[in-house]
C-alpha cells in the first residue's frame, strides 16, 4: 500500500519528464518582408528547385509577394513554360532514387511538416540549413546537427564554407565561403521565410480576414445579447 | 416602421436589427462556399491562353490546337479558297457575321485578322460535335456536287464554309465561334487573349 | 398588409392540412416547455447541432474537390494528399472550408464532451431519460468512427499510421481478428482500397446513422422533457393549463439565448480557424503534412487529442490474462471504457440527480475521475515510458472504479434533500 502511494506521488514526475531535447535557433520573421521573400524565391529557384519540387505551388501565385507575371517569367520560370503551372522539376523520381538513395521530398509544405514541440518548422529549417558540417564517414561527406545522417549534401557550401564539428559539439567554420557568416544567415533566413510562405500562402490574408470576421461577430453579439436581455425580462 | 399598441416596439426593433445582422453574416458566409465552385487555379491554368507558331502552316493546310479543352482550328486559306467565300454569300445563314459569334476585329468577310489565317473553335454550334474537314471541292468531297470546300458535321449534317459560316437550312443555328486571339509577331498567334482584354 | 397576412395564413392552413407543420413547431419549439433555470452547461446541445451542420456543409463542398486516391502523381505525391493541398491553394476559398472542417472535428468533440459532462453532473441520464442517454452514447460512438474514418483521408503520415494501428487493434480479437482486420483494410496494408472505403464510410454511411440518431435523441428528449441543474422534474408542478410552473417556451426564450451562445462559440471557432488552424499541432498534426509513407513510421505516433484517453487505457493493459495476450485485453479495456458510460443510468443509485444535492462521496469520485481522464488524455499524446505506463494504469483503475463502484458509493452517500421547484 505504501509503495503504491509513493508510486502515485512520484509517478507524475516520472511521467512528465520529457525525452530528448532538440535545440533550434529562431528563424527571423519574414512574413511581411516582401523584398526578403523575393530574395528567398530567387534562392529557392536557383538552389532547391533543381532537385526538390514545390508541386502544389503555382508560379503565378508569387504575385502574393509583390512579383508581376513578367518578373516571374523572366527571373524565376526555369522549370515550366506557363506561369500558371506548379513548381515542378524535370528530374525523374526513379533517377533521383538511384542517385541519392531517396527521392528528394516535395518542399511545398515542408515548413509546416517540420514544426514540433521544439519550435516552428521555420526554426527547424533555419537551424538545419546552417547546421551542415564535414563528416568523412558519410557518403556525401556531409552531416547535419538536426538531421543526423542526412541524405542531402550541403548544396549551399560554396556560400557558407566548410563547418566542422568540434569535440565540444560546437560547429566552427574551417574554411570560409563566398558569404560572411552574417550574410549567409541572412540569406538562409530569406529562403526559410519563402518556404514558410509557400507552406501556407494565404496565411497573411487569413489573419486579416479573421480580424474582420471577429469584428462582425462582435457586432452581432451586441444585438443578440440585447435581444436575449429584452426577452428574458419576462422571466422571473 | 409603424408601431401599434399591442406590439412591443423595442423588442421588434431589436429583433429586426439582430435578424438583419445575422442575415448579412449568413450571406457573407455563403459567398466563400458559392465561390468555391468557380474554376480553380488549376482549371484557370489549364484554360490559359495558348501560343501557336503558324510559320510552318502551308497554304491550304489546317492544324488543330487545344484551348480550354476544345479543338481550335487554324487554317491557312489559299487565294482560291478566299475567292470562293464571296461567291456563296447567298447560301449562308449569316453571311455578314451579324450575330456575335466572333470578336469585333473578326467581323469581316474572311472572319479573321489576317485574311488567309482563320482561327475558329471547331465545335458545331448545334449540339457540340466537332465537324470534319471537307476541303476537297465538288463531287469528290462527297457532300455536294457544287461543294466549294468547308466542314461537315458528322452528327446532324450541318455544313460550314471555310470562314466557319453555317449554311442555310441546316440544324446548326450559328456560325462557328472565333475565339479571342492576337498576333505576337508575324507567325505567332496567342489564342484566348487579345489586346483589348 | 392584411392581404399579405391573409395570404400567408391561407398558405399555412393549406400546408397544415397536409403536413403537421404548425403542430411540430409547437411541439418542439413554441410550446415545448423547458426549465427556466438552464445555465452555461446547457448551451452545448444546440452547439453540437451547429457543429454538425458546419461539418455537413463544409464536408459537402470538400467532397467536390477531394480525391480518395492513394496512387502517386507525377511529382511522387499521393493524389489524395495533393488534392487536400489543391483545396488549400487552387480552389477559391478552399482553405477556409478545409480549416472549418478540420477545426470543426475538434470542436465537435469539445462540445460533445461538455454536453456529456453536463449530463453527468446533473444526472440527466437518470430515469426517465435513459434512452436519451443511450442514443447520445451511440452518437458519441458514431462520432468517434466518423472522426477516425475522416482522419485517414488527407493521407498524411499520421493518417496512415493511425489507421494502421487502429485497424490492427481488431486483429487482437481471438480467432477472427486477423481476417477481420484484413477485411476492414481490403488489402494487406492500409492502401488505396482502405482509403476508398473509409471515404465512403465518412461521407455517407456514418453521417446517415448519425443524423438518424440525432433525430432519435431529440425526439426522446422532447417526449420526456429536459432535465435541469436542480435535477427536479418540472412536470410535477403544473398550472391550471397543464403548463409546468417552472417551464418556459423553448421558443423564443431559449432560441434567443442559444443565439448568444452560438455567436460566442463562433467567435472562439473563428479565432482558431483564422489565427491558429493547427492549434499547436493538436487539431492538425504537424507530421500529417508529410505524405503517407508505408515504409517509414514517424517517431512519435499519437492519435488526435480526442482519442488519447482511450488510447492510454489501451496501452495501460500490459498483462496477459486467461491465456489471452495483453493486446487483446487492451482492446477490451479500451472498448469497455467507452461503452461503460452508456450504463450510467443503472449504475447510479443516488436518491438525487443533480450534483447540487449530492454528497461528498460522489463529488470525490467525480473529481478523481476527471483528473484521471485528463491525465490519461495527456499521456496518450506522449510516447510510453515505464513511469508513464504506471500512471496510466493507476488512472485507468480510477476511471473504471468511478463507474463500477458507483452503485456502492451512490447508495452510501449523504445527499441533501432536493427542492420541490427549481432554484435560481
Amino acid at each position: 500500500m505504501k509503495k503504491f502511494l509513493t508510486a502515485l506521488l512520484f509517478a507524475p514526475i516520472l511521467a512528465f519528464a520529457s525525452g530528448a531535447e532538440l535545440h533550434l535557433d529562431t528563424a527571423p520573421d519574414r512574413a511581411n518582408d516582401i523584398p526578403a521573400l523575393q530574395r528567398g524565391a530567387q534562392v529557392f529557384v536557383n538552389y532547391c528547385l533543381n532537385c526538390h519540387s514545390a508541386s502544389y505551388m503555382r508560379y503565378n501565385r508569387l504575385q502574393d509577394i509583390g512579383l508581376t507575371d513578367a518578373q516571374i517569367k523572366d527571373n524565376l520560370l526555369f522549370t515550366a513554360d506557363k506561369i500558371g503551372e506548379p513548381m515542378r522539376i524535370s528530374m525523374q523520381r526513379n533517377d533521383a532514387k538511384s542517385w541519392f538513395g531517396a527521392a528528394p521530398p516535395d518542399l511545398t509544405v515542408i515548413a509546416r511538416a517540420r514544426a514540433s514541440e521544439f519550435g516552428s518548422g521555420a526554426d527547424w529549417l533555419y537551424t538545419y540549413l546552417r547546421g551542415f558540417y564535414r563528416d568523412e564517414a558519410r557518403p556525401t561527406g556531409w552531416n547535419n546537427t538536426v538531421f543526423a545522417n542526412v541524405g542531402m549534401p550541403h548544396v549551399l557550401w560554396e556560400l557558407q564554407g566548410d563547418q566542422i564539428m568540434g569535440d565540444d559539439h560546437k560547429l566552427t567554420l574551417a574554411k570560409p565561403g563566398k558569404l560572411s557568416a552574417a550574410e549567409y544567415d541572412q540569406m538562409v533566413g530569406d529562403l526559410v521565410g519563402f518556404l514558410k510562405y509557400i507552406g501556407e500562402p494565404m496565411s497573411e490574408f487569413r489573419k486579416r480576414l479573421g480580424v474582420i470576421v471577429l469584428i462582425a461577430l462582435g457586432i452581432i453579439f451586441v444585438f443578440a445579447y440585447a435581444l436575449k436581455r429584452e426577452y428574458w425580462k419576462d422571466i422571473h | 416602421m409603424s408601431c401599434d399598441e399591442n406590439v412591443d416596439c423595442g423588442r421588434r426593433r431589436l429583433l429586426l436589427a439582430t435578424a438583419t445582422a445575422g442575415g448579412v453574416a449568413g450571406v457573407a458566409t455563403a459567398v466563400p462556399f458559392v465561390a468555391s465552385m468557380m474554376p480553380s487555379e488549376r482549371a484557370k491554368a489549364a484554360g490559359a491562353p495558348v501560343e501557336v507558331d503558324v510559320s510552318k502552316l502551308a497554304p491550304g493546310q489546317m492544324m488543330t490546337v487545344e484551348w480550354r479543352g476544345k479543338p481550335v482550328w487554324i487554317i491557312n486559306r489559299t487565294p482560291e479558297m478566299l475567292a470562293a467565300l464571296k461567291t456563296i454569300d447567298d447560301q449562308m445563314a449569316d453571311p455578314k457575321s451579324d450575330k456575335p459569334m466572333q470578336p469585333d476585329y473578326c467581323k469581316n468577310e474572311t472572319r479573321s485578322i489576317k485574311p488567309e489565317i482563320l482561327v475558329a473553335v471547331g465545335i458545331c454550334t448545334h449540339l457540340g460535335c466537332s465537324p470534319t474537314e471537307k476541303f476537297k471541292t465538288g463531287a469528290e468531297s462527297g457532300v455536294d456536287p457544287n461543294w466549294p470546300g468547308g466542314f461537315l458535321c458528322p452528327c446532324h449534317g450541318s455544313t460550314f464554309d471555310l470562314a466557319g459560316r453555317v449554311y442555310k437550312s441546316k440544324p446548326a443555328p450559328d456560325n462557328l465561334e472565333i475565339p479571342p486571339h492576337m498576333y505576337l509577331g508575324d507567325a505567332k498567334i496567342v489564342i484566348g487573349e487579345d489586346k483589348k482584354a | 398588409m392584411s392581404k399579405v397576412n391573409a395570404l400567408l395564413q391561407d398558405t399555412l392552413d393549406w400546408v397544415d392540412a397536409r403536413f403537421p407543420l404548425t403542430a411540430n413547431w409547437k411541439a418542439h419549439l413554441s410550446e415545448y416547455y423547458a426549465p427556466k433555470n438552464f445555465n452555461f452547461w446547457y448551451f452545448f446541445g444546440s452547439l453540437a447541432i451547429l457543429v454538425l451542420v458546419i461539418q455537413i456543409v463544409t464536408g459537402i463542398f470538400l467532397v467536390m474537390h477531394f480525391k480518395p486516391d492513394a496512387s502517386l502523381n507525377a511529382s511522387g505525391v499521393p493524389v489524395a494528399f495533393a488534392s487536400v493541398e489543391y483545396i488549400m491553394r487552387d480552389v477559391p476559398w478552399g482553405w477556409l472550408i478545409r480549416y472549418m472542417h478540420s477545426t470543426g472535428a475538434s470542436a465537435f468533440f469539445i462540445v460533445v464532451y461538455m454536453h456529456m459532462f453536463r449530463g453527468l453532473i446533473y444526472g440527466s441520464y437518470r430515469k426517465p431519460r435513459e434512452l436519451i442517454w443511450i442514443f447520445g452514447m451511440m452518437i458519441f460512438l458514431c462520432l468517434m468512427a466518423e472522426a477516425f474514418f475522416g482522419y485517414l483521408l488527407p493521407w498524411g503520415q499520421m493518417s496512415y499510421w493511425g489507421a494502421q494501428v487502429i485497424v490492427n487493434l481488431f486483429s487482437a480479437i481471438p480467432f477472427i481478428g486477423p481476417d477481420l482486420s484484413l477485411w476492414l483494410r481490403g488489402d494487406f496494408v492500409v492502401g488505396d482500397s482502405t482509403l476508398n472505403r473509409f471515404f465512403s464510410f465518412h461521407v455517407i454511411a456514418v453521417p446517415l446513422v448519425l443524423l438518424g440518431l440525432v433525430a432519435a435523441h431529440i425526439i426522446a428528449l422532447h417526449e420526456v422533457g429536459s432535465n435541469n441543474p436542480d435535477g427536479v422534474e418540472i412536470k410535477k408542478k403544473k398550472d391550471a393549463n397543464g403548463i409546468p410552473l417552472d417551464g418556459i417556451p423553448f421558443h423564443p426564450y431559449y432560441s434567443v439565448k442559444d443565439i448568444v451562445g452560438v455567436v460566442v462559440f463562433l467567435m472562439v471557432f473563428s479565432v482558431i480557424v483564422f489565427f491558429m488552424p493547427e492549434f499547436g499541432g493538436y487539431f492538425l498534426e504537424y507530421n500529417n503534412f508529410f505524405p503517407a509513407d508505408p515504409l517509414v513510421t514517424p517517431p512519435h505516433i499519437a492519435p488526435v487529442w480526442y482519442f488519447t484517453p482511450y488510447y492510454s487505457i489501451l496501452r495501460a493493459v500490459t498483462y496477459p490474462l486467461f491465456g489471452l495476450d495483453a493486446k487483446f485485453w487492451g482492446v477490451v479495456a479500451m472498448g469497455a471504457s467507452t461503452v461503460i458510460i452508456a450504463f450510467l443510468p443503472w449504475l447510479d443509485r443516488s436518491p438525487v440527480k443533480s450534483i447540487r444535492y449530492r454528497g461528498p462521496l460522489f463529488k470525490g469520485f467525480l473529481v478523481a475521475f476527471l483528473i484521471s481522464f485528463f491525465i490519461l488524455g495527456y499521456l496518450g499524446m506522449l510516447g510510453p515510458t515505464p513511469g508513464r505506463t504506471l500512471v496510466s494504469q493507476i488512472c485507468s483503475v480510477i476511471y473504471f472504479a468511478f463507474f463500477l463502484l458507483m452503485p456502492i458509493y451512490t447508495s452510501l452517500d449523504k445527499c441533501q434533500p432536493e427542492p420541490d421547484r427549481v432554484t435560481k
